[in-house]
Parts: C-alpha cells; structure tokens; sequence
C-alpha cells in the first residue's frame, strides 16, 4: 500500500465510517426520542379513557404483589395497579409541568420583550431585578410560595411559573435586541410605524421560535419541580396522585424492603424528561450544526 | 504554578469581593422585597397563625390587640423595612414553630448543611473531572458512550429518588451503612466517627446528582481543547500523552469548568434539601420543610434571605477562581 493510498483511501474511509456512524447515532437517538414521547403522550391521552379500569381500586388480598403478568409494575400496599397508578400520576404531572411551563413562557416572554423593545432605564432596572431574583434558588422560593398559598394545584403551578419565568426572559430579551439591529426592522420604524406595531408584528414572530424552545424545555423541568414540591408533602393533595405523590406514599413500602413502588413512578418521571432532551438537542443541531456537543439539560 | 508558589494578589480580590457586595446589597433588598410582597398577597393571616385554635373562640378587640402586638397591622413595605433593620443587628425574629430565635436555629443546623455539602462537591468536582476526562480522551468509544448516557439519565432522575433507591440498596438490602440521621439512635453524644459513618450515604447520593452536570462540561472542555491547535502541535512534535493532556490540553479544557463551579450552588441547595429530608439530616431543609408546613413566615424569610446569600457567595467565587487561574483575565477589570 502506498502513502497516497494511506493518506487518501484508507483514512478516507475512517473519516467517513465514522461520521455515518455519528449520523446514525444522532438518527436513533432523534427516533428513540420521538417514540418515547409519543408512547407518553398516548398513554396519558388514551388510557384514561379508553381503558376501564379504575386506579383507586383496592384490592387487600393483592397487596404489595411483585411485579408479575397481571401487574407488570407491581402492586402498591392496598393493592391498586402500580402501572396504571403510574400512567395516571404521569397524567397528572405532566399537566402541572405543561401549565407551570406555558404560564413562565408568556409571562417571561412579554417581560423581556418589553424590556427589549422600551429599551433605556425600563430595560435596564427590569433585568436588575430578573438578576436579583434569579439568585435564589428555585426550588426554595417554590417552597415559600406553596408555605403561603397553601399546597394545591394552582399554587404548585404558580410557584414553578413564578420562578421559572426568568430565563425565558432573559433569551426573548436577547433575541429582541438582535432583531431590532436588522434592517426590516428599520424599515418598519421609518414606514412610522408605532412602537407597539413594530413590538407585535415584528418582533415577537421572531423571538417565537426560540421561546417555544424554551417552554418545550421548561416542562420536564416543572415535572421535576412538581413531583419535588409533592414529595416534600407540599405539593399537590395526596388524593391528586402526581408522580411526586407516589414516590412519597412508596416510603412506607420502600423501608419495609419492596422497591417497586418506588422505581417506577421515578422511571416516568426520566423518560420524558430524557426524550425531550433528546428531541431539543436535534432541533438545536439542525438550526446551528457547528454547536453539535452543546449540552442539552 | 511551576516549583515558586505563586503569590495571590490579596489586594486585587479584596477590591473584587467589596464591589461584589455593593451589588449584592441591592439584590438582597429586591428578594427581601419580594418575600414580604407574595406574604402580603397570599391569604395567609400571621394572627391566626399565631394564636392557633384559640383565636376561634377569642373577640374581635383580643385579635386586634394581637394584630398590633405583632406589627402586622402595618403595610408590609414598613414590615419589610422594620425587618430588615433588625436583621442588621442580628436579630430576624422568632420561629414559631421551632419556638426558638431564627438566628439560634440557623446556626445550629447550618454547620450540618455545610459539612454535608462541602463533602459532596468535593467528591463530584473529583469523580467528574476524571469521568470526563476519561470520556474526552476518545471520542465516541464504548465508555465515553457508557459515561455520556449514564450522566444524562443520572441528571434526568430526581435526586430524592436515588437517594430512596440508595437507602433500599445499602441500607435495607446489603445492611452496609445506616438509613439516616446523624448518629445510632442508641448513641447519647455526636462523635466524629458515627458522624463520618452517617454521612456517607446522604453525600454519596448528593455527590451522585451533582457529578452529571461536571462530567458532562469536562467532557466537553477537554475535548473542545484536544481538537485545538496547541494539542495538535504538541502531539506533532512528539510529546508524551501525558504531557499534552496534563500541560496542553486540561489547562485551558478545565478553565470553563472551574469558573462555573460557584455558578452550582443553587442545584447544591435544592440537591441538599430533597436529600437531608430523606436521610434526616438535622441541617437547614429539615427546618426548611417544617417551616413551610407551619408557615413559619420569619424562619423561611431568614432561609430564604441566607440561600440567596449562598448563591451570590457562589457567583463570588467562580470570579476569583475565573480571575486566578485564567491569565488573560485581569481581577481589577472584573
């Protein structure tokens, strides 16, 4: 074999097998995610009602079964179906975390659009005060909150929205600011358009996309904040069973040595969260290819 | 860093902690703010809370003369400031629930938190520096696939279930370190040693949901500074692996890394506070959670005030760290 054979085909050929194969990867992953999520959005959309079979149900001769054919998840300490228990928690989390997340993204959206657009002395104290608040951790001011409204379900949205809010803030802030370096922009202002013309024709279509990322984002992100609250006893009631709620009820279980209650409602509390990560990621890969290995949690 | 230990430029940091502070002062005024606005909204009524069962069967002229006596017949903007006040002399109420001065509780629990903390940043700043080192080295081989995927579900997972899943394995199943507390609930004094025994399990598990996150960044780092130029020509030039990767490539590789440290301590906090309330940890969150199921309002204002302090303590840090160790970076012009 001669050097130019080596230089150009043999190493030729490495380079190539080897992107293929990070292609593939990348289309697996990409597939895996997809399934993964639709599989969760059809459990939770499909099963409730068409399947008739009641999750409170208790059955004390069955209680605390292994998982087995029958229940394939196990059965918890009065014997209700961990499988469906799990599917109805997820349910139940999964429209907390959507709700907390599109109450943060309109909220952080018109704040920091209309930081961007006022500009100035407006824009400035505002994001001083999404700085300031930004230092305190999440999870402690969702805790204060719910402490005051007491847990239920619209305080335990409002805490996740009422912190989560900011980042989203900051990004439509950044995006608005960009744009209105371009020259449509320009255009529209010296066509005498209004401030508020320009705000809401030009400028939000633009920051669209990149806050529907981050709300698509944000909801795994509240699912764990939720099932966080919940466990701590200061979430949702106990009689909403949330994913959070079943890890909790599942202590009781857990100390006397079975595991099941425990892992699952965690398993469904992963999956989506790792599937939506999976999909940003290749969302964020195909807008901007050269940032490929940029973390995605 | 080579054989002289260099000298730290004192002067430099302090002049950057003092104006740090001065921005913090108005961060902490904000939040203090903020906490006393959503107690004001919230239908939350600090008499009734106080006088308990009692106030049902007390008249309307008791209640008021409570309501004075506790200063909450004022507006919130002038509770807020006559709290703030006494906060600068050191004294930020009483907890009812705990019914001992915040200042007391606080400091009986935070050298717990701390230690607990402390110990497992220590354990995830080394164990994922060395998982993503490792991972960096080659690219898409089986265990950087192996340490990659294995972060990104550890990072998915709720902290509070892995450390019950933990406490089934290792305390339940295998009977190798004990399922919670400080000490055996035999033991009449807290000694170091039961201490080191206990705190095993609650760090490990701290340390287990922090390390994704510093993997995943050396990972990136280190592999970003191995594609580099100065890697490449340090490996033309024939030097040993072991020197491209100690001197070339993890110097600048880690630098990101290092300056985002401080940046963590807000995901430390909330990882602390799932994991001390299932390892019963006698630190902060133990109050934290009682505090909030009795709405204790002075006690979670004080909690709330101190994590902020923490934060910015933190956000400190990573500009000194980021202004000794990156020499293109001056202290003074931070």
């Amino acid at each position: 074999m001669s050097m130019a054979d080596v230089a150009a085909g043999k190493t030729g050929t490495r380079w190539r097998s080897r992107a293929g194969d990070r292609r593939s990867t990348r289309t697996l992953r990409l597939r895996t995610s997809v399934a993964l999520l639709a599989l969760t959005v059809l459990a939770v959309l499909l099963v409730p009602p068409l399947v008739r079979l009641d999750q409170q149900a208790v059955d004390l001769a069955a209680k605390l079964q292994a998982p087995t054919w029958a229940h394939p998840f196990g059965t918890d300490d009065v014997g209700r179906d961990l499988l469906l228990r799990c599917v109805y928690g997820l349910r139940v989390s999964l429209l907390v975390g959507v709700a907390a997340a599109l109450t943060a993204t309109v909220v952080g959206t018109a704040v920091g659009a209309a930081a961007g657009a006022l500009g100035g002395w407006v824009d400035r104290s505002v994001m001083r005060v999404v700085d300031a608040l930004s230092s305190v951790p999440h999870l402690l001011m969702g805790i204060f909150i719910v402490a005051m409204f007491r847990p239920g379900v619209w305080p335990v949205v409002a805490s996740v929205a009422l912190t989560h809010w900011l980042s989203t803030a900051r990004i439509v802030r950044a995006e608005v600011l960009s744009l209105r370096a371009r020259p449509h922009i320009d255009a529209a202002v010296s066509g005498g358009a209004s401030r508020w013309r320009v705000t809401v024709r030009h400028l939000l279509p633009g920051v669209l996309p990149q806050a529907a990322l981050a709300a698509v984002l944000m909801v795994p992100h509240a699912m764990w904040h939720e099932s966080a609250l919940s466990f701590l006893g200061l979430g949702l009631p106990t009689h909403t069973a949330s994913l959070g709620n079943l890890v909790q009820e599942a202590r009781g279980s857990l100390l006397a040595g079975h595991w099941w209650p425990t892992l699952f409602p965690g398993l469904f509390i992963i999956v989506p969260t790792l599937a939506v990560a999976g999909l940003a990621g290749a969302w964020r890969e195909r807008i901007n290819p050269r940032r490929r290995s940029e973390l995605m949690l | 860093m080579t054989g002289t230990a260099r000298r730290l430029p004192w002067g430099a940091m302090a002049r950057l902690a003092g104006r740090r502070a001065l921005f913090a002062l108005p961060v902490v005024l904000v939040v203090t703010f903020g906490v006393f606005a959503i107690a004001a909204a919230s239908p939350f009524d600090p008499v009734k809370a106080y006088a308990g069962t009692a106030a049902l069967g007390a008249d309307q002229e008791t209640l008021d003369r409570l309501r004075e006596n506790l200063g909450v017949d004022q507006s919130f903007v002038v509770r807020w400031w006559h709290w703030l006040t006494s906060a600068v002399t050191g004294d930020l109420g009483h907890s009812s629930v705990l019914r001992q001065p915040v200042t007391q509780v606080i400091g009986e629990r935070l050298v717990w938190s701390a230690l607990l903390c402390a110990v497992a940043f220590a354990v995830a700043v080394t164990l994922g520096t060395l998982l993503g080192v490792l991972a960096a080295r080659r690219p898409g081989s089986v265990l950087d696939r192996a340490v990659t995927s294995l972060a990104y579900t550890l990072e998915a997972a709720p902290v509070f279930w892995i450390a019950l899943l933990a406490v089934w394995l290792f305390a339940l199943q295998w009977d190798v370190l004990p399922a919670g507390g400080l000490t055996d609930t035999a033991s009449e004094r807290v000694t170091p040693g039961q201490v080191a025994g206990h705190i095993v399990l609650p760090a490990g598990v701290l340390a287990v949901s922090q390390l994704p996150w510093f993997t995943l960044y050396v990972r990136q780092g280190v592999g970003d500074a191995l594609a580099e130029d100065p890697v490449r020509g340090a490996r033309a030039r024939g030097l040993r692996e072991s020197t491209v990767l100690g001197k070339h490539a993890l110097r600048s590789g880690l630098l990101p890394v290092l300056t985002l440290i401080g940046s963590r301590v807000p995901e430390l906090i909330t990882g602390a506070l799932l994991v001390e309330s299932v390892f019963s940890w006698p630190g902060i969150a133990a109050a934290t959670v009682e505090a909030a199921t009795a709405v204790d309002f002075p006690l979670l204002a004080a909690l709330t005030t101190l994590a902020t302090a923490a934060v910015l303590a933190g956000n400190l840090l990573a500009d000194l760290l980021y202004g000794l160790f990156d020499p293109r970076v001056k202290l003074s012009e931070m």
